[in-house]
């Protein structure tokens, strides 16, 4: 009597224990799933609030659901451990998988895999309580069910901000917490393994989660990788992370792709409209034109447009990041794609900042591309500032002509005029324009000088986009991309990163 | 701190973690920066309180002798030399000129050691005008409404943010999360500000203005010197418990003392004085610099330079000033100074003494003028800590409003930081320097100036570090280099009666060869008041000399 009632004391400190791990487990892939989906999503608020809510509705309905569990208690436990073990631990890896793959049934996914571990969880306190319901009195049972589960609760809510999240990360931490469960799992079957002689097969299973658990354990940063790989769906055939930038180059069939920081720059199938575009209609009007600046574009193509005009004595690149201009140098599918212009001898490279460059020197150009990236932050805004226009122009001779990228007319009308009365106010005369660029949608670019400019009536070099004819088109705006009103974009206010938000957010959504 | 603020936070704090370590940040200690310890020259001022110094060795005339090259000995100096005046002579303690102006610079950026900002001038702030003029920031006509300002100058947005409950927000009035009740407040208190703005008494003069000598002196406003900010709000009926931190933070920033010590007529004139308007900017625009406002120090330093000469004597100590009582040819002034470089005495014989240090060094150098060293003990001053960070690259975007130039702590011992970098126009933000400043009015200022003195640098840095580890967990491992500059006496605090206190109005007098121009003469340490009282004693000078001259102030 006496050896069996120890058996029994110590099952029940056992099984008391495993409610402690159960519930730190529940309550973890809770919190992994609010936190990626709040890192995921944004909105933090929302995220975590509707995560917890359907968790905590989950468990009511695996709660309910126990009721329906009647016989091989035990075994039914383990078995839901295994399940927990395995969705759980996984659910964080899985989340990143599907964003990256796609983020548009994420939230659907989301809420599944919450859902799913919501009713497991919810099943695991009931069937406890009802196995230890054989050696304890309902109060004595409840009362120690129900506090090593909010303790367990309490542990995990102070060392996933504290420890596991920085340390191991959200996906770690959640392999970490699957096999916690498993273990569980196979420790109750070690505690009851007499009354589980027909079950032997739930110990192989316990097994393989276990392994699979930790193997993903092991290579949970050669998993994250992965999922980025599959952020872009095409293959990547060059990925670099610079100081300034992640530069990604993909192929499709024969569509080579740029994205900087994850933001598509050209696709080899449409490029040569935005970049004959960008420079022809400026640049052929100019006879005269010896010196040219370019700043931004280190991939060359706006070079290799520049190049086609055999006056052109130098061509100024200035591009921050040397990886970017060395790459479109050396790589062959992009020096194809450029036709080695950024090794042609008229051709100097600088790798600086644009700005800092334009404040040291005082060269000045007969032609300027400026081809920076949108103006979706204060910072790239400035670039965009009447401060900015008015450093340009002490770098263009009288004649000179400057073309500047100007974000689209039709998805950010108000941005792209404000480009224009920015322009003119610091005296300058514009002529804004727009093409079509499939990759990008209607495109907007300002030509901007000392005085009036007349648009070509020929083009003497080779083109595959612009024609004569169609050139004057460029310079009609339909009404959709009329001109409105906008301010001056000045540092001091930078109206124009307020415009873009606003425009963009509305086309993205 | 109610549920709704907690969880918000909670969860915000929690998605930042989460994010930091995906990114793969790793929580691990890191040692503290490198950096210096410096600050206001403690050693040679403290050697004031019981001058031995060696007798003069050499004597030399100096028709007028300004004493201190902060921002009101160098617009006395400018305004002499403007008025083809150049036989003077600028004494500094320091080695270099500035003031509560200086900056430093290092491979990074230019930053600030002390004032960093100039709110647009106001109408009546000539002399600031015509110096902006010169310094080609202002543009057009100096007495414009609206002028000009080269827009590198003009702060570029966005111009201040607010940390609050784990979340940046644009401005540094607290918004989110405020309620209805505390927002008519906001208004209330905005609404009796504006009307302040917008008075005028019946001698033309503006109830606040900026210089502070052309204010009304009503005494239904002068009575505003006698209570406390904090009490002047309550009375109002004014109780929001975020506006009275916003007004707090205010009076704190500008006078590095609190609400609660600060005058009515102090705080009060914070907020009602500035009405200064741009053509190209909003009226709340300022202008700065990387250098803080060591670009105006260095301009008039520039332009006394390029009119009269090299007339600048740095690292020399005035211990010694004795004017006698009656001008007469026998009698000069007698300024003896301590040359520490050198290690001798020289003594100025002085026709005219412009006194532009500050006032709590009169009664350890002045021979008699025993009324005026009583004047000078009603002062008390504020000590003041600034350190400089100089960071590897930028620190990251947390949830909310982007990096600003001001930004803000809710509820911090510090004041916040301001970004070295943040005029400047670059593709790409890499290093900076974040110029942090802190008040010491949770202490009396004497135990502050203690501190100041006691504390190693190694606890300063990692006090500040833990401050500004709140909105930027990743401070420690940016941060390449931590300097602290500590000033024991940095400014005059405007206490109840002392801005409209006889005390004051002891410095404010012309007299016969002695005038005093530093910001201490009114009351509180703004560019405005001290460059105004510069050029006021130049221009008192000049008159006494015989010297014609284009006045500034009219």
């Amino acid at each position: 009597m006496l050896g069996l009632s120890t058996v029994k004391n110590e099952m029940k400190h056992a099984l008391l224990f495993s409610v402690f791990i159960v519930a730190s487990c529940g309550l973890a892939y809770e919190l992994i799933a609010g936190a990626l989906a709040s890192y995921l999503l944004g909105d933090s608020v929302t995220q975590f609030s509707t995560v917890i809510g359907t968790y905590l509705f989950a468990m009511g309905i695996g709660s309910w659901l126990s009721r329906y569990v009647e016989r091989h208690l035990v075994a039914r436990f383990i078995q839901v451990e295994l399940m927990v073990g395995v969705l759980g631990g996984f659910s964080a890896a899985a989340l990143f998988f599907v964003f990256a793959w796609s983020p548009a049934p994420f939230k659907l996914a989301l809420y599944l895999v919450v859902a799913g571990i919501g009713v497991l969880v919810g099943l695991e306190i009931p069937l406890i309580m009802r196995i230890l319901k054989r050696d304890l009195v309902f109060k004595d049972l409840v009362s120690q069910v129900l506090t090593f589960d909010y303790l367990g609760a309490l542990a995990v809510s102070i060392l996933f901000p504290v420890l596991l999240v920085p340390h191991l990360g959200l996906m770690r931490s959640g392999l970490l917490f699957g096999l916690l469960n498993v273990i569980v799992a196979l420790w109750a079957w070690g505690l009851f393994r007499e009354q589980l002689q027909n079950f032997a097969w739930l110990r192989v299973q316990g097994g393989i989660a276990m392994l699979v658990l930790v193997v993903a354990f092991a290579a949970a940063g050669e998993l994250t990788s992965l999922a980025e790989a599959h952020l872009y769906a095409d293959e990547i055939v060059h990925a670099e992370n610079t100081p300034y930038q992640r530069i990604v180059v993909t192929r499709w069939k024969d569509d080579l792709r740029l994205h900087l920081n994850n933001n598509l720059q050209f696709s080899s199938r449409d490029e040569y409209r935005y970049h004959e575009a960008l420079v022809h209609p400026g640049l052929s009007t100019l006879p005269a034109a010896r010196q040219v600046l370019v700043l931004g574009g280190g991939d060359g193509l706006a070079l290799r447009e520049i190049l086609k005009y055999p006056q052109i004595e130098s061509v100024t690149l200035v591009d921050l990041d040397p990886a970017m201009t060395r790459l479109f140098a050396t790589a062959p599918p992009l020096r194809k794609l450029n036709q080695d212009a950024l090794l042609s001898p008229k051709v100097r490279v600088v790798n600086a900042d644009a700005l800092q460059w334009l404040e040291d020197n005082d060269d000045l150009f007969d032609f300027v591309v400026v081809d920076f990236p949108d103006p979706s932050n204060f910072a790239i805004g400035k670039l965009y500032s009447s401060a900015f226009y008015r450093l340009l122009n002490k770098h263009l001779t009288g004649e000179a002509l400057a073309v500047i990228q100007s974000t689209s007319p039709l998805y950010a009308r108000q941005s792209f005029w404000c480009v224009v009365t920015t322009l003119e106010s610091v005296g300058l005369v514009t002529t804004p324009y727009h093409a079509l660029v499939p990759s990008f949608g209607e495109w907007g670019f300002v030509l901007a000088g000392r005085r009036a400019y007349k648009a070509p009536t020929s083009y003497a070099v080779d083109t595959r986009f612009l024609t004569a004819e169609t050139t004057p088109a460029l310079f009609l705006f339909p009404k959709d991309m009329a001109r409105v009103g906008a301010e001056v974009n000045r540092l001091n206010s930078q109206v124009l990163v307020r415009y873009f938000e606003r425009e963009w957010r509305q086309v993205i959504r | 701190m109610d549920r709704r603020q907690f969880l918000r936070s909670f969860a915000s704090s929690l998605a930042a973690t989460g994010a930091a370590s995906l990114a793969g940040c790793h929580g691990a200690r890191t040692p503290l920066p490198p950096g210096e310890l410096l600050g206001a020259s403690l050693d040679l001022g403290h050697r004031l309180r019981d001058p031995r110094f060696p007798p003069p060795g050499e004597t030399r005339q100096v028709p007028v002798v300004i004493v201190g090259a902060g921002v009101g000995g160098l617009a006395a100096g400018w305004k002499l030399a403007k008025s083809g005046f150049a036989e003077f002579l600028l004494v500094e303690l320091e080695r270099e000129a500035g003031g509560n102006s200086r900056a430093g610079s290092n491979t990074v950026c230019a930053y600030p050691w002390g004032a960093h900002y100039l709110p647009l001038p106001t109408r009546e702030a000539t002399a600031v005008r015509e110096l902006l003029a010169e310094l080609e920031v202002l543009q057009g006509d100096p007495r414009a409404v609206k002028p000009i300002y080269d827009e590198r100058y003009l702060c570029a947005t966005p111009q201040e943010r607010l940390f609050r409950d784990g979340r940046w927000q644009e401005g540094i009035l607290p918004q989110v999360g405020v309620g209805p009740v505390e927002r008519r407040q906001y208004q209330y208190f905005a609404d009796l500000m504006a009307a302040f703005r917008r008075r005028w008494d019946g001698l033309g003069r503006r109830a606040f203005a900026l210089p502070m000598a052309l204010s009304s002196d009503s005494p239904d406003l002068l009575a505003l010197d006698r209570i406390s900010m904090h009490d002047w709000l309550l009375a109002q009926g004014l109780d929001s418990p975020h506006l009275h931190w916003y007004v707090d933070y205010a009076c704190r920033d500008d006078y590095g003392t609190g609400s609660a010590a600060v005058s009515a007529w102090a705080g009060i004139h914070y907020f009602a004085c500035r009405d200064g308007e741009a053509q190209n900017a909003g009226s709340e625009t300022v202008l700065t610099a990387p250098e803080g406002n060591a670009w105006l120090t260095r301009g008039m330093l520039r332009s006394i330079s390029a009119r009269a000469g090299d007339r600048l004597l740095g690292d020399a100590v005035a211990f010694r000033v004795a004017v006698p009582d009656c001008a007469s040819p026998g009698h000069k002034i007698e300024v003896d100074l301590w040359l520490p470089g050198e290690g001798r005495t020289l003594r100025l014989l002085a026709e005219q003494l412009i006194w532009a240090a500050p006032l709590f060094l009169v009664p350890h150098v002045f021979v008699g003028h025993e009324a005026l060293k009583e004047a000078a003990r009603d002062y008390s001053y504020a000590p003041w800590l600034v350190a400089n960070l100089t960071l590897s690259g930028v620190p990251d975007h947390r949830p909310g409003a982007p990096l600003a130039w001001d930004n803000v702590l809710y509820g911090s011992t510090g004041l916040g930081y301001v970004v070295a970098t943040h005029q400047r126009m670059r593709l790409w933000s890499g290093a900076t320097v974040l110029t942090y400043y802190r008040a010491f009015d949770d202490r009396s200022p004497q135990q502050g100036r203690n501190a100041l003195q006691d504390t190693p640098r190694e606890v300063w840095a990692e006090q500040i570090l833990a401050e500004l580890e709140r909105p930027h967990p990743e401070i420690r491992k940016l941060t390449t280099r931590l300097d602290v500059f500590r000033n024991g006496h940095a400014m005059a605090r405007p206490v109840p009666g002392l801005i409209w206190g006889a005390a004051r109005q002891r410095f404010a007098v012309d007299g016969e060869r002695l005038r005093f121009a530093h910001a201490d003469v009114s009351g509180f340490s703004l560019f405005e008041e001290a460059q105004y009282r510069g050029v006021l004693a130049a221009e008192r000078t000049l008159r006494r000399l015989g010297v014609r001259f284009a006045s500034s102030l009219a």
